[in-house]
């Protein structure tokens, strides 16, 4: 593209886009600014992004919660189980449904389903209550099961699988591969792009859920970490509901603003850590799978 | 050609997949007979009373259906304005920087937010519109007086549009994004040379080359009227702000789990899907019609 020399534009360009940016993280940086502060500080609205009277006293609190570790633990053990059932059932789906129509008769009927299932659902009531006769309440598996095929991330790497030149599935034929070795030794290894989007898309996604470990687990030892931060934070009476005298004493004595601010940054760190590693493929496979030619 | 045991192959890949949808996709819809129920939990599907259209009856004798139905159109559609504008306006300035490291920066910074869950959001806007928090504090620089934005119905729509901006306007400029860099380069060139200046090339034919983009993002968005947020409101409302901010979705999750009216949830909840899917049908074949967009 040809550059004019228009520099003032630039200026102006680049200054909006910076200030955009950092709009885009104030809010964040405020929280961990807040979450390093001190109590009086904090609750008297002194703090903008930088910490004042800076301490660890939250953290130290976060550190002794018994209840955060154990929604923590269960949001990793779903993470780990349900990224890798997402990441499973996504691939085997995906490439059966990348054939044509000649080659694979019936693809076309799976589709529609898949599509029907995508668009159509019975509502939240008929939902819970399936899931409670199968009598998975309070079960990791009631939030790994429900959720277990990613739909739109099927979509995405079958419209990559798409794109795989046909002579490299046509050369494996000829060597003798089936099916599976074809998925396996071609397509897999070619994608691991279009499959770091995905993992990327159903691990943040489990890690987020908040909703169905809310309604779906009964006992707050089963709460995955947003659902007990979402009752922490969210709910008015989530203080007045412990009957704890420890954890009243606890709280009493520490700015609730505080203490969440520290969970809420605690919370942030497994995304925060895996988002740079897939953040630079992401972009080519949303691109890649959702503008097709 | 393939043979016949390889198509095989293809059935048993996709029976993981197919099952799992079965179970917990298609067997939930037989649940929506509850809607035609008057559904007594101990008593279970095969035996309450069938009440035929009375749960949707009364679903539209309620004074409260206008209000929320009102509610879930208004801040779906200017969700949908706001975002789609936005991201356009973004991804025009950003088209103009030539640095790669400064826009692989921003790129960066701009996306994360889509990937926060709307939990940790809530917390970081509770805090940041609470009374002491940041936003008043500058408000009464300016010698202005202190906001209760979530306890207020007049602005509780400003913000869950404006943090769903923020939230999202990152992540749907890729699209945009992508849209540019198939812009041929050459129509600069031949603009430059006939004596274009930058902002004659932008409304020339960075706009025109943009405007397809937009017609197909704002037909599939019309799929989505009846679908607010859930999520975000759910942990931003409060009583005070039923008034302003309770969605279909909201008043299901709270008249159906809460209040234990199955019935009359499922029925709301029925109607929503019902139109959402003849919407979201419309909005593909619109699409797929003037746009020639196909999903697969």
């Amino acid at each position: 593209m040809i550059r004019g020399t228009s520099r003032t534009v630039d200026i102006v360009i680049y200054s909006i886009l910076t200030v955009i940016a950092f709009l885009s993280l104030a809010p964040v940086l405020n929280t961990l600014a807040i979450s390093f502060s001190g109590k009086v500080a904090a609750m008297s609205g002194q703090v903008f992004f930088w910490p004042v009277d800076f301490n660890l006293e939250a953290y130290k609190s976060v550190i002794s919660d018994r209840s955060f570790f154990t929604s923590f633990g269960v949001s990793v053990q779903r993470v780990l189980l349900g990224g890798a059932i997402n990441l499973l059932v996504t691939v085997l789906m995906a490439y059966p449904l990348s054939k044509s129509n000649k080659h694979f008769p019936g693809r076309n009927i799976y589709m529609w389903f898949v599509i029907f299932c995508m668009l159509f659902n019975g509502g939240l009531i008929p939902w819970y209550m399936t899931i409670n006769t199968y009598g998975l309440l309070d079960s990791i598996w009631a939030l790994v099961l429900p959720t277990a095929v990613p739909v739109f991330n099927v979509i995405l790497l079958m419209n990559f699988f798409k794109g795989v030149p046909k002579e490299l599935e046509e050369a494996a034929g000829m060597d003798g591969a089936g099916a599976w070795r074809t998925l396996v030794t071609i397509y897999i290894p070619i994608s691991l792009p279009s499959l770091a989007t995905v993992t990327l898309f159903s691990v943040v996604g489990h890690w987020n859920a908040f909703f169905d470990g809310m309604i779906l687990m009964n006992h707050k030892e089963n709460w995955p970490l947003q659902t007990y931060i979402q009752q922490l934070i969210i709910s008015v009476n989530s203080i007045m509901n412990t009957t704890d005298p420890e954890e009243i004493k606890r709280l009493s004595n520490m700015s609730s603003q505080l203490l969440n601010a520290a969970k809420v940054m605690v919370s942030m760190i497994p995304i925060m850590l895996i988002y740079p590693f897939l953040q630079r493929y992401f972009v080519s496979g949303i691109v890649l799978g959702a503008v097709k030619e | 050609m393939r043979s016949r045991a390889s198509i095989w192959n293809y059935h048993l890949m996709l029976l993981p997949g197919i099952l799992l949808l079965i179970a917990f996709s298609v067997v939930p819809m037989f649940g929506i007979v509850i809607a035609f129920q008057d559904f007594q939990p101990t008593l279970g599907i095969f035996h309450s009373e069938w009440v035929g259209w009375e749960n949707f009856e009364y679903m539209f004798s309620l004074p409260d259906s206008r209000l929320i139905l009102g509610n879930t159109l208004s801040i779906a559609l200017m969700k949908i304005i706001a975002g789609l504008t936005v991201p356009f306006v973004f991804a025009l300035l950003f088209h103009e920087v030539a640095n790669i490291k400064f826009k692989r920066t921003i790129q960066t910074i701009v996306y994360l937010p889509h990937f926060m869950s709307w939990v940790i959001l809530s917390g970081v806007l509770i805090n940041l519109l609470s009374l002491d928090g940041i936003i008043n504090q500058m408000i009464q620089w300016f010698g202005g007086d202190p906001v209760m934005f979530l306890q207020s119905n007049h602005w509780f729509r400003f913000v869950i549009v404006s943090s769903d901006v923020w939230k999202e306007f990152g992540f749907n400029t890729i699209i945009y994004i992508a849209a540019l860099t198939s812009i041929n380069t050459n129509l600069y060139e031949a603009a430059a040379i006939d004596g274009a200046n930058r902002f004659q090339r932008l409304t020339n034919i960075t706009i025109p080359g943009l405007m397809t983009t937009v017609i197909l993002l704002a037909t599939l968005s019309l799929g989505n009227v009846l679908n607010a947020g859930f999520e975000q409101i759910l942990n931003l409302y409060n009583p005070i702000v039923y008034e302003s901010g309770d969605i279909i979705d909201t008043y299901v999750y709270r008249s159906g789990l809460l209040e234990i009216q199955y019935g009359l949830a499922t029925a709301v909840g029925l109607l929503k899907s019902v139109v959402s899917f003849v919407l979201i049908a419309a909005s593909y074949g619109l699409a797929a019609r003037f746009a020639n967009y196909r999903i697969f």
